[in-house]
């Protein structure tokens, strides 16, 4: 059979990142063709090249026999390559056909919308595929499932033959899944090609004809579903290289536990979650995006409202009804989204060093202390080698590593006990990184305890004395350093809850 | 050792192409349009220039001028109060049921009328920080509230302080041997706490914080909700000090002033600088601010340009303010 899609030799590199290294794939007419690797894999990068969101810098691309070149998305949209993403991108406020249509609705006197045609249009393309929907319901009285079907029908107006499907059952049901397979199966039967990414292993051998697996910005290979097993397609995702294996600091199993989290719970976001961390302990949180692990650090701060559970802190209940509160009981947070929630990229190195500890500097009448302010600033610039020029620049002038060291610097003026590190060293480059990774075991040493959430396995790996691992808002493991590899802690990160 | 200086003299220059340079720039450049307009309306009249003429601008600029201020803080942290102009009606007419219906000492109504522009201040910052109701509808409201409990309060007839003839000192008498009316003075110490408030102390400082990213500072551990509270009961307070000054000024309570003062209070910030999206702003910016709106009408009645066509230019005057603002800031940028 001639291949509907063929990708090869794809190079992609942005500044400081290789990030696609001769990937290559190939989609038939009629196949659900899966591809899987880690978060950062390159699977999304590959994906926006296909659909003309980025533009690669070598390589071919083949489409229906033809060498094709795609500027923009709206290229790849024209020739029928549609991508379906994990956030849908409908406009709640109008109608299912007015979503459908929206910047081409058909006209009548130019300048009229021709409602009627439009909705008949819509449910002509509702009848082939057998979904049972009015084109002029609001979009957001639909469910995600159903928002789901009109994107596909979306992509579908504009005839699609390629199909990319982004995590599609992440916020589904069991039976809305159920359903989506069924459209997916029908959609085959008319040769449209699909992609589908996912994590679910159990969900790819149910619904996917061949696997490709990437990791490192790199192909590793394409194998037929039924041949393969779940621990084999994990083996060939996580078969990474681990950086300089030191073990992790030494720290005493039987320190005090100063934080513990008991059932915690909000909605399916976040099931019954229960841990502790313990003096000088670094408490690693691994999982896939999406797998709640966000949601428990920012529950733990107080910076999302929660339905039940209780946090206590050195064994006494704590009351937490916003982040000054938690702040105030010792706890700091560095958010994975440094830019928006880290730090104030408009105000100064000193200023963001001082925000969480201004009531330290302020005098009877609330003047702020400058002086005082400006030495801590000064020590942390020093002690934690920020680079700048110096604690009056605007923190959106310094590197990502830096931005990172100001925040961490921001909780240590605080003085913090336990420390939640949120991604840490995301977007920073190596050196950084292994100042970073020196940094938390300097504090753990100190006796702070440090909660980190790395989606990167190696790092996780490497840092923490206990992991746990988390899977779509529950704990589905909790491992000592010792048993935990790369193989375990994916097959937990990737276990579904038993509904199936 | 020998990287040292190089190092530190190319931060130097870093930190000046950037912040530091980008500030000053913006309040030269507020404060050389005032002395274009000054050294233009002088030129085009003997009249302008004169002492008399300059105190009398400053005398007009000072309640406006104390309203702007207040409206820097809010407008900081992204938000906006429409109800400075009638709070200030309302702290005018309660002076007036203190002193002059209820016969109270002057510093009771006094201190009574601001605290009242502080209460309204407050009504607007729970409203907004708490039951997150958007600024510019909450204030609304109590725009309307205050305007019509001005006009019930007083049966919608002026409240005169006849009988208290310091009150009318306060504001209109000056210091012996100075012919420089008090209002002046008020406004020019309110412009000096305004700016110590917001350079010097924490609740500026978390100002500035709330407006340039409300949620990071929220994750700092900023109690974002009650600083944003305080912040508003500060516009409000100064609001109330702008009311008594209205009434001292005017020797009575006019219930039915003070609607269209906020806008052009917002004016004011605008023209000196001040972000509309929060974040940026200072306080000597808006006092140039205002006293470049006086000064434009001044000079232009002096001329004898009609009033409506008065308030057209000044219209214009917001927009190239605003986009000389705009193309800097997009210079900066790049």
């Amino acid at each position: 059979m001639n291949a509907l899609l063929r990708l090869e030799g794809i190079e992609k590199s942005f500044p400081g990142v290789h990030a696609l290294k001769q990937c290559k794939l190939e989609l038939l007419p009629g196949e659900v063709h899966a591809l899987v690797g880690e978060n950062g894999a390159g699977k999304s990068t590959l994906m926006k090249i296909a659909t003309g969101v980025y533009t690669k810098d070598a390589g071919r691309m083949v489409y229906k026999g033809e060498e094709i070149e795609l500027p923009n998305t709206r290229a790849a949209r024209d020739r029928g390559i549609s991508m379906i993403h994990q956030e849908l991108n409908l406009l709640p406020h109008l109608t299912i056909a007015q979503n459908i249509y929206l910047g081409r609705e058909p006209r009548k006197l130019r300048c009229l919308v021709d409602d009627h045609e439009m909705n008949s249009r819509v449910s002509r393309q509702f009848e082939k595929m057998n979904l049972k929907l009015d084109p002029r319901m609001l979009v957001s009285e639909l469910s995600v499932a159903k928002q789901q079907m009109v994107e596909i029908a979306k992509a579908l107006s504009f005839r699609s033959e390629v199909l990319i499907m982004d995590e599609p059952t992440a916020a589904l049901t069991e039976t809305e899944i159920q359903d989506l397979f069924r459209m997916i199966t029908q959609l085959k039967q008319q040769g449209v090609g699909i992609i589908y990414i996912s994590h679910r292993m159990e969900e790819l051998q149910q619904i996917s004809d061949r696997i490709t697996v990437m990791r490192d910005g790199a192909y590793v290979d394409t194998v037929e579903t039924m041949n393969m097993d779940v621990d084999q397609i994990i083996r060939m995702m996580v078969g990474r290289e681990l950086y300089e294996m030191e073990s992790p600091t030494s720290f005493s199993p039987n320190a005090e536990k100063v934080l513990e989290v008991k059932g915690l719970s909000r909605g399916r976001e976040l099931q019954n979650i229960h841990f502790n961390v313990k003096k000088g302990e670094i408490l690693g949180f691994a999982g896939l995006m999406g797998a709640g692990r966000t949601e428990v650090a920012r529950a733990i701060f107080g910076a999302d409202p929660v339905d039940h559970g209780e946090i206590l802190i050195r064994g006494k209940k704590a009351k937490i009804r916003g982040p000054h509160d938690a702040v105030r009981l010792g706890i700091g947070y560095l958010s994975e989204d440094r830019k928006r929630f880290g730090v104030l990229v408009d105000m100064d190195v000193a200023s963001n060093i001082a925000i969480a500890s201004y009531k330290r500097y302020r005098n009877m009448a609330g003047w702020m202390k400058e002086a005082h302010i400006n030495r801590t600033a000064e020590h942390f610039v020093n002690s934690l080698s920020i680079k700048t020029p110096g604690i009056g620049q605007k923190v959106k002038f310094l590197s990502g590593g830096n931005q990172q060291k100001v925040a961490i610097g921001k909780w240590l003026t605080r003085d913090c006990d336990v420390l939640i590190f949120d991604e840490p060293t995301r977007g920073i480059d190596v050196g950084a990184k292994s100042e970073i990774y020196k940094l938390l075991e300097t504090l753990a040493a100190e006796g702070k305890s440090i909660i980190m959430i790395s989606s990167e396995l190696p790092e996780i790996l490497r840092m923490s004395h206990r992991i746990i691992v988390m899977c779509e808002g529950r704990i589905t493991a909790e491992l000592s350093a010792e048993e935990a590899t790369q193989e375990t802690i994916m097959k937990y990160a990737t276990m579904r809850s038993q509904v199936m | 050792m020998k990287l040292q200086p190089t190092q530190t003299a190319v931060g130097g220059q870093q930190a000046k192409k950037t912040g530091i340079k980008g500030a000053a720039r913006q309040k030269v450049l507020a404060f050389a349009s005032l002395i274009i307009l000054i050294l233009v309306f002088s030129l085009l009249s003997g009249n302008f220039f004169r002492f008399d003429n300059l105190v009398g601008i400053m005398l007009s600029t000072a309640v406006i001028g104390v309203l702007a201020l207040g409206s820097t803080f809010v407008i900081i942290t992204g938000g906006i109060d429409l109800s400075v102009g009638t709070v200030m009606t309302f702290s005018s007419v309660m002076a007036g049921v203190f002193i002059t219906y209820w016969n109270g000492p002057v510093w009771v109504g006094v201190i009574g009328g601001i605290l009242a522009g502080s209460l309204c201040g407050l009504v607007s910052g729970l409203m907004i920080a708490k039951m997150k109701i958007p600024p510019f509808i909450a204030t609304l409201a109590v725009m309307m509230i205050t305007k019509g409990l001005s006009l019930i309060i007083s049966g919608t007839k002026p409240i005169y302080f006849t009988d208290k003839p310091i009150f009318n000192k306060l504001t209109m008498g000056s210091i012996p041997g100075w012919e420089i009316p008090n209002a002046v003075w008020i406004f020019l110490i309110a412009s000096v706490i305004a700016g110590f408030i917001l350079t010097k102390t924490i609740v500026g400082r978390y100002n500035f914080a709330l407006g340039s990213n409300e949620e990071a500072a929220r994750l700092s551990g900023v109690n974002t909700v009650f600083w944003k509270v305080v912040i508003y009961v500060m516009t409000g307070t100064f609001s109330g000090i702008a009311g008594i000054m209205m009434a001292s000024r005017l020797n009575s309570a006019q219930p039915a002033l003070g609607s269209g003062y906020e806008l052009e209070a917002i004016a004011a910030v605008v023209i000196g600088g001040t972000s509309l999206s929060g974040g940026m702003g200072t306080i000597l910016g808006t006092v140039i601010g205002a006293l470049i709106m006086s000064v434009l009408t001044n000079g232009l009645r002096i001329l004898s340009v009609a009033q409506d066509w008065q308030t057209v230019i000044v219209g214009l005057v917001i927009i190239l303010a605003v986009y000389m603002d705009i193309l800097r800031r997009r210079k900066n940028k790049s």
